[in-house]
Formats: C-alpha cells, sequence, structure tokens
C-alpha cells in the first residue's frame, strides 16, 4: 500500500489540497488501481511494423498575424475570471 | 402520430410539408421535459429562451426556403462539456457549477448555422470521468428504460435524453466509451468519429489524444445527417482534419465483418452474447463473411487507458487554479493558496482521484514505467488493429459486456467501474471510429452491437449500421 507521505506527495504535485479522509480512501484506492497497471509490464515489447499510420498528425502552425476578435470576446473571457479589476484579473501575492 | 417520436428526417419532412412549425415541436419536447425530467434527470439546465428564440428563427427560414438545412428546426440537447455561448457550461463539476460559457464550440457553430435549436445541457460525469454519470456534482441520470438502473456515462445524461424523448438528437463526447456505453444502455445510436474527424474547440479537454465528438440519435440516417454537419478541419483544433466523407452505400453481400474472439471471453453476459451472435447471425444469412479474428493485446487496453487518460487529464485540469475561471477560494495567505483551496473544493472524489494517479504516473521516477510503456502498449493495439483491418472491412463485437446496471451497484469500487469500460477503450487507444446499434433488448433493457471501421471509414460504419438496422427491427 502507497503510504500517506506519497499521498500528500503527490497531491502537493498536483496542487490539490486533501482532507485527511480523502488521503486515506486516496491511499487505498491508488494502491489497487497501481497494482492493476502491473498488468502493462506483461506486455510484449513493441516494434515497429510495416503499416503506414493513417492517423499521423502533422504539426501545424499559423501565420503570425493578427486575427481580428469581437471585443466582446475579451471581455466574456475576462468576466469569467473570479476576481478582476477593470479589464485586469486580480491575483494574490505569490509569497 | 406523437410529434417526440419524430426523427430529424421525419421532423424535417413536416416542416417542410408545413404540418407544424419548430416552434410547435420546441414547446412541446420543453413541456415534456418539465414533465418527465424531475424523474430521469438528463438535464443539467434547460435553455428555454435560447431554444424558442432559435426555433422562431428557424420558422422563418422555414417559411422563406424551398431548401434547408436537415437540422433547421430539430431539438437537441448538448453534453454539458461543450460551450454554448451564454449558457452555463459546468462538465457536471462544482468547479464549474456557474461558469458561462464565453463562445461557441466549433460544433455549436456548425449547428447554429444549420438551424439547430437547443434545448439544453446534458448532465455527465464530471469533465467525463466516469461510466454511469453517478459522478456527476449535480445529480445521477436514470435510465428510462428502468429508473433504477443506470444511463450509463459519461454522456448519461444525453443518452438518456433522447430515449426519455426530451431531444430530438444530442451531440456526446467520447475518451473510452463516454458515447458508446450509454448509447447501448440507453437504446439510441451514439457514434464516436476518428480521432480528428470533428473539432474539439470549444470543448473541455479530458484526454487529449482521445476525445472525440459524436452524435447520438433515434436512427443511423439521424447519426449520419449530424455527423455530416459536424466533421471537418478546424484551425482553431490543430488535431482536426480535412476529410471527405463518401456518400457511397455498402451492401451486405460480401462485407468481410470481423468478431474478435477476446471480446467474446470470460465475463461476458450472455444474454448480452446471445444477442451480438444473433446480429452477427443476421449479416451472415444476408450475405456477409464473417471473419475470426483475433486482438491478442486487448486484454492490455483498460491498464494503458488508465494510464494515459489520467496522466492527459491532470495535465488539462492544470487549468483550474481559483484565478481564469471557475471556483475560487480566495480565503488563505498567497497565491499557493488559492491554487490548492480552489482545487480541493471544486473538484469531486473522481476528479482527485484522476489527477492523483495522472500525476503519479507522469512523476520523475515513475514515468517510464508507467506513462512510456503505457505509450508503447498503445502502439500495440493499434497495430493489432491494424492487422485486423488488411483482412476484414468492419468489426462487430459488444458495446458492453452488460446491460445497464443498478444505480450504486459499482459506485464504491473505482477498478470495478472502470472495468465497464473494457470494450470501448482500445477505440479511443487507437483513433478508430465506432458506432453503439441497439440490436436487441434483455427484458426492457437495451444491448448495443459495436461496430468499428478503419480510420475515417465513417460512411462504411453508418452504411453497415444502417443495413442492420433494418435486419434487426
Amino acid at each position: 500500500m502507497i503510504s500517506k507521505e506519497e499521498v500528500l506527495g503527490i497531491a502537493k504535485l498536483a496542487r490539490l489540497e486533501l482532507s485527511e479522509k480523502e488521503v486515506e480512501k486516496m491511499q487505498k484506492d491508488l494502491s489497487s488501481i497501481l497494482d492493476y497497471f502491473n498488468l502493462l509490464k506483461k506486455a510484449p515489447k513493441f516494434t515497429k511494423g510495416k503499416q503506414e499510420d493513417k492517423t499521423q498528425i502533422e504539426t501545424t502552425t499559423r501565420e503570425d498575424k493578427i486575427i481580428e476578435k469581437p471585443a466582446s470576446l475579451a471581455n466574456n473571457l475576462v468576466q469569467s475570471a473570479p476576481d478582476t479589476q477593470e479589464r485586469y484579473i486580480k491575483v494574490k501575492n505569490i509569497f | 402520430m406523437d410529434i417526440l417520436d419524430l426523427t430529424i428526417t421525419q421532423l424535417h419532412d413536416g416542416f417542410v410539408k408545413k404540418q407544424f412549425t419548430s416552434v410547435e415541436v420546441t414547446k412541446a419536447y420543453l413541456d415534456n421535459i418539465k414533465k418527465t425530467d424531475s424523474e430521469i434527470g438528463a438535464y443539467l439546465s434547460v435553455t428555454e429562451d435560447l431554444a424558442l428564440a432559435q426555433a422562431k428563427k428557424a420558422d422563418k427560414i422555414i417559411a422563406s426556403k424551398k431548401d434547408f438545412p436537415s437540422l433547421t428546426g430539430v431539438p437537441c440537447s448538448i453534453k454539458d462539456a461543450i460551450l454554448v455561448e451564454g449558457e452555463k457550461c459546468t462538465a457536471g463539476s462544482k468547479m464549474l457549477e456557474n461558469y458561462i460559457a464565453p463562445y461557441d464550440a466549433t460544433v455549436i457553430k456548425n449547428l447554429k448555422n444549420n438551424g439547430a435549436v437547443i434545448l439544453g445541457k446534458t448532465n455527465m460525469d464530471p469533465f467525463g470521468f466516469g461510466s454511469s454519470t453517478e459522478n456527476s456534482a449535480f445529480k445521477v441520470t436514470k435510465n428510462p428504460h428502468d429508473k433504477t438502473r443506470v444511463a450509463g456515462g459519461s454522456s448519461g445524461g444525453s443518452a438518456a435524453s433522447i430515449a426519455a424523448n426530451e431531444a430530438c438528437y444530442a451531440l456526446g463526447e467520447d475518451t473510452g466509451g463516454s458515447i458508446r456505453q450509454p448509447s447501448s444502455f440507453c437504446g439510441v445510436v451514439g457514434l464516436k468519429p476518428t480521432y480528428g474527424a470533428v473539432s474539439r474547440h470549444g470543448v473541455f479537454a479530458y484526454g487529449s489524444s482521445l476525445d472525440q465528438i459524436g452524435p447520438m440519435a433515434k436512427t443511423v440516417e439521424d447519426a449520419k445527417i449530424i455527423f455530416k454537419v459536424i466533421f471537418g478541419k478546424d484551425p482553431l483544433d490543430a488535431t482536426s482534419v480535412d476529410y471527405k466523407f463518401s456518400n457511397q452505400e455498402s451492401s451486405m453481400k460480401g462485407m468481410r465483418i470481423g468478431v474478435p474472439k477476446e471480446y467474446f471471453a470470460k465475463g461476458l453476459d450472455p444474454e448480452v452474447e446471445k444477442i451480438i451472435k444473433n446480429a452477427i447471425n443476421r449479416a451472415k444469412e444476408n450475405g456477409a463473411k464473417i471473419v475470426d479474428i483475433s486482438l491478442p493485446n486487448l486484454k492490455f487496453a483498460l491498464a494503458c487507458y488508465y494510464v494515459i487518460a489520467p496522466s492527459e487529464a491532470s495535465a488539462n485540469l492544470a487549468r483550474f487554479d481559483g484565478i481564469k475561471y471557475g471556483l475560487s477560494e480566495q480565503a488563505g495567505k498567497d497565491l499557493l493558496d488559492v491554487y490548492v483551496k480552489s482545487r480541493g473544493k471544486g473538484f469531486g472524489a473522481e476528479e482527485k482521484r484522476r489527477i492523483m494517479i495522472g500525476t503519479y504516473a507522469l512523476s520523475s521516477g515513475y514515468y517510464d514505467a508507467y506513462y512510456k510503456k503505457a505509450e508503447e502498449v498503445r502502439q500495440l493495439i493499434k497495430q493489432d488493429f491494424q492487422n485486423v483491418f488488411e483482412k476484414v472491412d468492419v468489426i462487430f463485437c459488444p458495446v458492453s459486456p452488460v446491460p445497464a446496471f443498478k444505480i450504486g451497484e459499482k459506485a464504491d469500487d473505482p477498478l470495478l467501474m472502470y472495468l465497464a469500460d473494457i470494450y470501448t477503450i482500445s477505440l479511443n487507444l487507437a483513433g478508430l471510429p465506432g458506432l453503439s446499434l441497439p440490436a436487441g433488448k434483455i427484458d426492457k433493457l437495451p444491448v448495443g452491437l459495436q461496430i468499428i471501421g478503419n480510420y475515417f471509414e465513417e460512411n462504411k460504419i453508418l452504411s453497415v449500421a444502417g443495413l442492420m438496422e433494418k435486419m434487426l427491427l
């Protein structure tokens, strides 16, 4: 079973607050799920076959130019922020 | 004739012949939602004002034009992960309980350009994390065929809205089976298109290498109409591709149908097996060639998926920080406190679980053993399908090993719930298209046949599904 400290360590990486009870449940759930993942160790090694990959996604870039969008879109996006002042999004001190 | 029983094609026909107006049809649906949805729980929000405004607009188009698109004036429901400008979009999570969509998703733009009428946003497992809608932060959607059972998930609200005559069709989104499995449980047609066939711009991302939006409808013909409106390249989704939909119809005679033995193994409900085998026999009687096939690496698919999907989800959900949008917990001393507390309060148990699994699998020291290994296994699964599609045109198999299960039956055991996706996730890993077609019932519970096709062969899947639909009537 994965330890309480390990769970808290991952939660810290994930920027996630967990209650005492959640940590306990997470220890149990994560352990059984990670145990199940061990199945992958039994999989054979992958070697590339002759088939062409039809799903090949190409890297796409667009021209570096300004695309005009209605002002309402920017307003809508800023309005979604929980804490704003004029057209700025407010955040707390970093330290 | 009940207006609510009509398909898209039949409603369109009625509009052409001036038998009824879109406002009348829309009001009939809104009335039925008011009457039945307190019991079913398909909708998270009903967009009555929007629907009536769109219906009035549609009626003007219908009155003034001889030719208008098939979807004009036809009422639909939208999975709540998809943005409809000015309307609430919760993705089934408390994190987004009060979030108003700032713009339309590309698929919504497409629907609106075709004169669609949007009745509301449907219930789902948060961000798509689940197979029953039981993880929704707001309510559980009941199966209209048996209200003690789940509607499936994560697009359970969308499927139930069609089955309960609360929408003529719906849009869902499928990351591991979220269109096909609820379609199977609720007895509707659901198509998960090829990865890249439909733009995901304006959809809350779950697993970006897996997610696809697709149609859910009463008939195969309707699903095809919707698909033709939403597919195609979108500059706002770099993974979307340009592709031509061929209207060529297939014939059952000589059709090579692959039946993978791994799908008919332990764990499959014998009654489900009987219904699927019957469908295969009907195809054979009509001239199809049944080919026994094997997908040897299928047994790793579930473990592979539950490494990759939560890894991608943990990265995608990093955007919810209490700063830009969504729930924000301002108590605390600094910025880090805002992040940690907002996420702790806004995310439910399943969101937290997946973020934790994903963060673990991606963390230094474990990356090679989990994520990298899973990506390799994913290639094996893809290769299995590619080998098989050299020998067959389509694959027939069940969508789910069991019909709709009881509410609460699997709710406490996450691993047991994950196993509900065993027959659907391999397609998302491979990027292949698949459709769920109602193939029969166990008492009153529908069972879906899964028809899998090769990349970008939605036309073949839909054509074969159309033929099967007639045979199984």
